[in-house]
């Protein structure tokens, strides 16, 4: 099995998935205790309209699907905060539009057409040292700015009336989140593709959610655990030969089945023996 | 009685579409401690927030401290009700009560040692230092609502507003708290929510009834105008004993 290590773009691609799992580990818990898995999803989904108006104008795929992105982002991060019974639609909205706005500049560019599955299901086997570099700044960037604002996106996350009083600058870190979800969710589209992005950036923090003690915690229980589901994942789709994001995505699937079991076998566990100590 | 701390006038505030607050005028001075009383659904929980800065009135005036509500919110020590806050939330006693310790300047990034002080001394006053490194949700209501209230005290605040704090809190706790905030009292205004007036009336010095508008009496009594206007339950008030809050008639 060491020999798989050989080849570059298996360590290329291993380390692609170490760094989306850093990346997915912070971002992804802050996006699950502040709900905001949904529009995490619309922004993903809107960006392959940047992605298609890249191919359009012949621009760099990442630049172009980047500015698109953070346009979204803040469009929907505006929404949210002022019209909060309507956000849900808009989401919805912007997500269909967005994916149709992308299909269409891809059916418009001319030329050879480009193939959407490897946006759509991630091409993390043909990720290139550009790529890793952009991961790893990402990466970095994250780190730094979560480090900095962490008590005050603690303060946000769990109170954010608390956190108002306090002079938490609640709406200035509610759209810095966004736009860093909207950095993170462009760079993982490389590894995991568009469809399976919502997954990766959920089922990790679900799952360390039950055993952390903190939002530090979380973080990097978060962060170890995909780090877990990409390389086995990676590793699974290697040998049977299928699409690694999918792959990586079914690996964390089944650890996600696991912990609901661990959780039910031990809360029965506990109520059987309050029983039998009440008896 | 100090001068006035808080300056409600014609203050109107719907939600929906829905008027919850009509035509509310009132003043609290300093060192009370003012019960706001009246009917679910009333508008207190509103007033609280409209006062905090959390709610902008439709119309009308409030001054807090003199000044726009957003503006002092740091100085007051704010207890929410238990409901709202999400439970399973991965964070400890501990860290929730050093919350109340972020300051209006973003300098410093880590709790000092003073935070930790200072929250230490709350802790042990509400009785729930023993708690410090347990998770949130583990704790029962009325544990939770004391971790909340030592959260408020932290703040160093010159004014306490709780919103039901002993909602889930047993009778003897509830005694316990009363008797602590009364102590608080003594350099700390308070506004208190409460639906439940036989505990409160020993230690209140001023109730306000809501319900959409507000009838303000600067005695710990309720008078047969607030018992009309607002419902209140008067099936708890005996006369005299342990404590008078009718007026005779």
């Amino acid at each position: 099995m060491i020999d798989v290590f050989e080849f570059e773009f298996m360590r290329n691609a291993l380390l692609a998935g170490l760094l989306v799992s850093v990346i997915c580990g912070i971002i992804g818990t802050l996006v699950v205790v502040n709900r905001l898995v949904f529009l995490s999803g619309g922004i993903a989904h809107a960006a392959f309209g940047g992605i298609g108006l890249s191919f359009l104008l012949g621009l760099p795929v990442m630049a172009v699907t980047l500015c698109f992105s953070f346009v979204v982002a803040l469009i929907l991060a505006g929404v949210t905060l002022k019209a909060k019974h309507r956000s849900d639609t808009i989401v919805g909205v912007l997500w269909a539009v967005g994916m149709a706005l992308g299909v269409i500049f891809l059916d418009l560019t001319p030329g050879y057409n480009v193939d959407l599955m490897s946006y759509l299901f991630g091409s993390i086997l043909m990720v290139t040292h550009f790529d890793l570099l952009v991961m790893v700044v990402v990466a970095i960037l994250v780190f730094l700015i979560t480090g900095c604002y962490y008590q005050d996106f603690l303060a946000m996350s769990y109170d954010e009336e608390f956190a108002r009083l306090r002079n938490v600058p609640v709406k200035p870190l509610y759209f810095l989140l966004v736009c860093m979800i909207a950095l993170s969710v462009v760079v993982i589209i490389r590894v995991v593709g568009l469809i399976l992005i919502i997954a990766l950036l959920t089922i990790p923090p679900y799952i360390a959610e039950k055993y952390a003690t903190s939002l530090r915690t979380m973080m990097v229980f978060s962060a170890l655990l995909s780090c877990l589901f990409t390389s086995s994942g990676l590793l699974l789709s290697y040998f049977l030969n299928v699409t690694s994001g999918a792959a990586i995505i079914m690996v964390a699937a089944v650890g996600f089945f696991i912990s609901l079991l661990l959780d039910r076998l031990f809360t029965r566990r506990a109520s059987m023996i309050s029983v039998s100590m009440d008896n | 009685m100090g001068p006035p701390v808080i300056n409600v006038r014609k203050l109107w505030f719907s939600f929906d579409g829905q008027p919850v607050l009509k035509d509310v005028t009132f003043e609290v001075n300093e060192g009370e401690f003012l019960a706001l009383i009246g009917p679910n659904g009333g508008g207190k929980t509103t007033l609280l927030k409209l006062l905090l800065g959390l709610l902008t009135a439709d119309r009308g005036y409030i001054r807090v401290f003199g000044q726009s509500p957003r503006k002092v919110a740091y100085r007051i020590g704010y207890v929410p009700q238990d409901i709202h806050i999400n439970q399973n939330f991965p964070i400890s006693v501990m860290d929730v009560v050093l919350m109340g310790r972020l300051i209006s300047s973003r300098a410093r990034r880590r709790h000092s040692k003073d935070d930790k002080l200072s929250a230490e001394k709350a802790m042990g006053e509400l009785g729930v230092w023993e708690h410090r490194d347990r998770q949130i949700g583990d704790l029962s209501g009325g544990e939770r609502q004391r971790v909340f209230i030592a959260r408020a005290l932290v703040t160093d605040p010159e004014m306490l507003m709780l919103d039901e704090p002993t909602a889930s809190v047993d009778t003897k706790g509830q005694g316990e708290i009363f008797e602590h905030l009364k102590q608080v009292n003594e350099k700390v205004t308070v506004v208190l929510v409460s639906h439940d007036l036989m505990m409160i009336s020993s230690y209140i010095k001023s109730v306000a009834c809501v319900n959409q508008f507000v009838h303000y009496h600067p005695e710990a009594e309720i008078t047969a105008e607030m018992v009309e206007m607002c419902h209140c339950n008067v099936d708890l008030i005996a006369h005299g004993l342990p404590h008078r809050v009718l007026r005779k008639h």
